[in-house]
């Protein structure tokens, strides 16, 4: 664990995993949008308007996916000081943001023609705009500090804090009846037809392996721009040194 | 290395906190979170005349009468049904045997005056074939509150419910 705080280590792994991450994506994008959105079957009661399904859930997966790596890093951050687990986190959070914007945007153009309404606030739909706005608050606060440091901490623990939502999202439609549907997964397994299944599956795959290739481009320029502080702050400090004293 | 180990604590021990606290602050507000009462539930609740709740369940099958742009419906949660009368535009979705919510209050003769109703279906995406083959070999359990959308938790009337499940419906 703590071989991956070294930033040089880290980004060796980073790196040999980007070209796979950034493959798999491709293809899995190339395959699946065409399978998804033309090819698959529609729905025996929703028709063609089951298409959104494919987008809307793999954002959603992926906007619960992305929390969890933001409030774990965090939790690295606060516990061993990593300063990687921050950067993690930090790179993660605005793709976080964008993925549940995306969910709340596909559900909202799923529910008007399937349910007859934008939005209601249900126990499901209510708990995933509190996870956009946790997002946004998370980039805020990391910003609002004159102190950087003190800024990342105080964004930190508001990501752990923010975790509690995670379960009350998953199992919102279980615990509260609700507008929104019951969740697909099953102890017994899936509720969906497997010619349904499969694209889905394309674009889950497609949509994680793109934020594992983006989390390390977004690594790699936040990397990039700590070294041009750094290199900065150097110059400034030799400049002031060569200053002769009065 | 004791620092590090009081963090983790510290973290682990705040994260148990909020949970704890979470939970009771959520079931404390069990009756405003859940979205729509069951006709059970709304036949056990004394619920004044013009109080706006949504009620939610199947929509019985045979009960539908279309009178231009007036409806009128039956909700069932196989437990007990409720009377629906409604003034509008439905959702495509609306069919005999499907989940539906209606927001509205209580009207004279213990039938329920909808202002809104929305559509709930269920989360078993298929195609139509798989959805013809199923009924086919009887193995389609639509409207029995399985496949309706309609988890059979719901039918249970909620532990803050008032202890008179017996109350015939007014």
């Amino acid at each position: 664990m703590h071989r991956f705080a070294n930033p040089t280590q880290f980004m060796r792994i980073a790196n040999a995993i980007y070209p796979w991450a950034a493959g798999l994506s491709a293809i899995l994008f190339l395959v699946g949008l065409p399978v998804a959105l033309v090819t698959s079957p529609p729905d025996y009661q929703q028709g063609e308007t089951v298409r959104i399904f494919y987008i809307h859930v793999s954002s959603a997966w992926m906007m619960m996916v992305v929390y969890s790596a933001m409030a774990g890093g965090s939790a690295a951050f606060l516990i061993w000081r990593h300063p990687m687990a921050n950067l993690v986190a930090k790179a993660s959070a605005p793709m976080g943001a964008s993925f549940a914007a995306l969910t709340l945007l596909t559900g909202m153009l799923w529910g008007q023609p399937m349910w007859g309404t934008f939005w209601v606030w249900d126990a499901r739909l209510t708990s995933t705009l509190i996870l956009f706005f946790l997002y946004l608050g998370y980039l805020a606060l990391g910003d609002a500090f004159e102190d950087s440091e003190r800024g990342d901490k105080a964004a930190a623990i508001l990501a752990l804090v923010g975790s509690v939502n995670l379960p009350i999202i998953h199992f919102s439609v279980e615990w509260w009846n609700t507008l929104h549907q019951p969740s697909i997964i099953k102890m017994t397994g899936f509720t969906v037809d497997g010619s349904i299944l499969l694209p889905l599956f394309l674009m889950l795959g497609a949509f994680t392996s793109y934020y594992v290739a983006v989390l390390v481009l977004r690594l790699r320029s936040e990397l990039l721009a700590a070294k041009i502080r750094n290199a900065r702050m150097s110059q400034v400090a030799v400049n002031q040194a060569a200053q002769p004293a009065e | 290395m004791t620092r590090k180990k009081r963090r983790i604590y510290f973290v682990m021990l705040g994260l148990l906190g909020l949970g704890v606290g979470t939970a009771l602050v959520l079931t404390a507000f069990q009756d405003n979170i859940v979205f729509f009462f069951s006709p059970t539930e709304v036949a056990t609740r004394q619920l004044a005349p013009e109080q706006r709740i949504r009620i939610g369940g199947l929509i019985e099958a045979g009960s539908v009468v279309k009178n231009g742009e007036d409806i009128s419906f039956a909700v069932t949660d196989m437990n007990a049904t409720l009377k629906v009368q409604y003034r509008g535009l439905l959702p495509d979705l609306f069919r005999e045997g499907q989940g539906v919510i209606a927001e509205g209050s209580m009207g004279p003769g213990g039938v329920f005056v909808a202002r809104e109703v929305l559509a709930k279906h269920d989360e078993n995406y298929m195609p139509r074939e798989v959805a013809d083959a199923l009924k086919k070999s009887g193995r389609w359990n639509e409207g029995e509150g399985k496949a309706g959308g309609m988890p059979t938790t719901d039918l249970k009337p909620t532990s803050t419910a008032p202890a008179s499940p017996n109350t015939p419906n007014p």
